[in-house]
């Protein structure tokens, strides 16, 4: 007895411009889909960008702003022509808060198979702690 | 389900993803997720069919992170059936999901190729997360050219 597929979703989910600016280049761009986790000592962020490559990946953390972006090159078999498309073929692009404080030195970013893995260790900083006194008249 | 097609690619190619979008929103309307039914699984993984007059066919299809040995590929007769599981992700105590999106397990998805293949030709290359399948028509199966003699 095998296990089925947890996610029925085939379908990649194309990215619909919610910002006022838009891509200059009329290309498709997709969400990519992630699982995100948390240790005790990091966020994990696995993310499917079949596709992609090393050379095509950018990522960028600004102000807690994690962004993944990743371009795809349309491989076409030559000489073939495309007869029946169940998936587009375009890059990805997702955005994420992060709420921890992360250490932004020590990001590992690696991709394999088309999965970018992204270990975002969290900064050992500790907040500190301001305790409240009881004002005396 | 494959057919041909002869003109405007670019009409068409909107005019199918639609209808594909249609088809998907009707799916998953009628069914209910909340029970756990057997998923088709045949709907994954999604294809893309490439085609070369007489010569043959390319699928292929976007199956990220999987190891090659998982993959299973088989041709008979006029049927292509690709099969294989992806990993669980991990599971430890220590770890807490913030989220879940990327599915798991396993899947087969069989189709029917609309001409015979050189079975001992096909070849098949997995990069970037992509699988690409070469399917040569087989010679038996090629149109023969009759020539017309002059009496």
């Amino acid at each position: 007895m095998t296990e089925q597929l947890s996610n029925p979703e085939t379908q990649k989910q194309e990215i619909v411009e919610q910002e006022q600016t838009e891509r200059t280049r009329e290309s498709r761009m997709y969400v990519p889909r992630v699982d995100i986790y948390e240790s005790d000592d990091a966020i994990h962020i696995l993310a499917d960008i079949p596709g992609a490559d090393e050379n095509s990946i950018d990522i960028t953390l600004e102000k807690n702003v994690l962004t993944i972006d990743a371009e795809v090159q349309a491989e076409k078999p030559q000489d073939y022509s495309l007869m029946y498309a169940e998936y587009g073929i375009g890059g990805f692009r997702r955005k994420f808060n992060l709420s921890n404080e992360i250490d932004q030195e020590k990001i590992v970013a690696e991709v394999k198979d088309g999965v970018l893995k992204l270990v975002l260790p969290k900064s050992e900083k500790v907040t500190q702690k301001i305790s409240v006194k009881a004002a005396k008249e | 389900m494959i057919y041909r097609r002869t003109s405007s690619p670019s009409l068409w190619e909107e005019m199918d993803k639609l209808q594909r979008e249609m088809n998907r929103m009707f799916d998953s309307a009628f069914t209910n997720r909340l029970i756990d039914r057997p998923i088709n699984s045949h709907d994954f993984p999604a294809m893309n069919v490439w085609t070369k007059a007489d010569v043959g066919q390319v699928i292929t299809a976007e199956i990220p992170g999987m190891n090659v040995d998982d993959l299973d590929i088989k041709v008979v007769g006029e049927t292509l059936t690709i099969s294989g599981s992806r990993q669980a992700p991990v599971d430890d105590e220590n770890i807490r999901y913030h989220r879940q999106e990327r599915g798991y397990g396993s899947f087969t998805r069989t189709i029917q190729l609309p001409f015979a293949i050189e079975v001992d030709k096909v070849e098949a290359n997995y990069e970037k997360g992509v699988l690409k399948v070469w399917l040569p028509r087989a010679e038996s199966d090629k149109p023969r050219k009759i020539t017309v003699k002059a009496i």
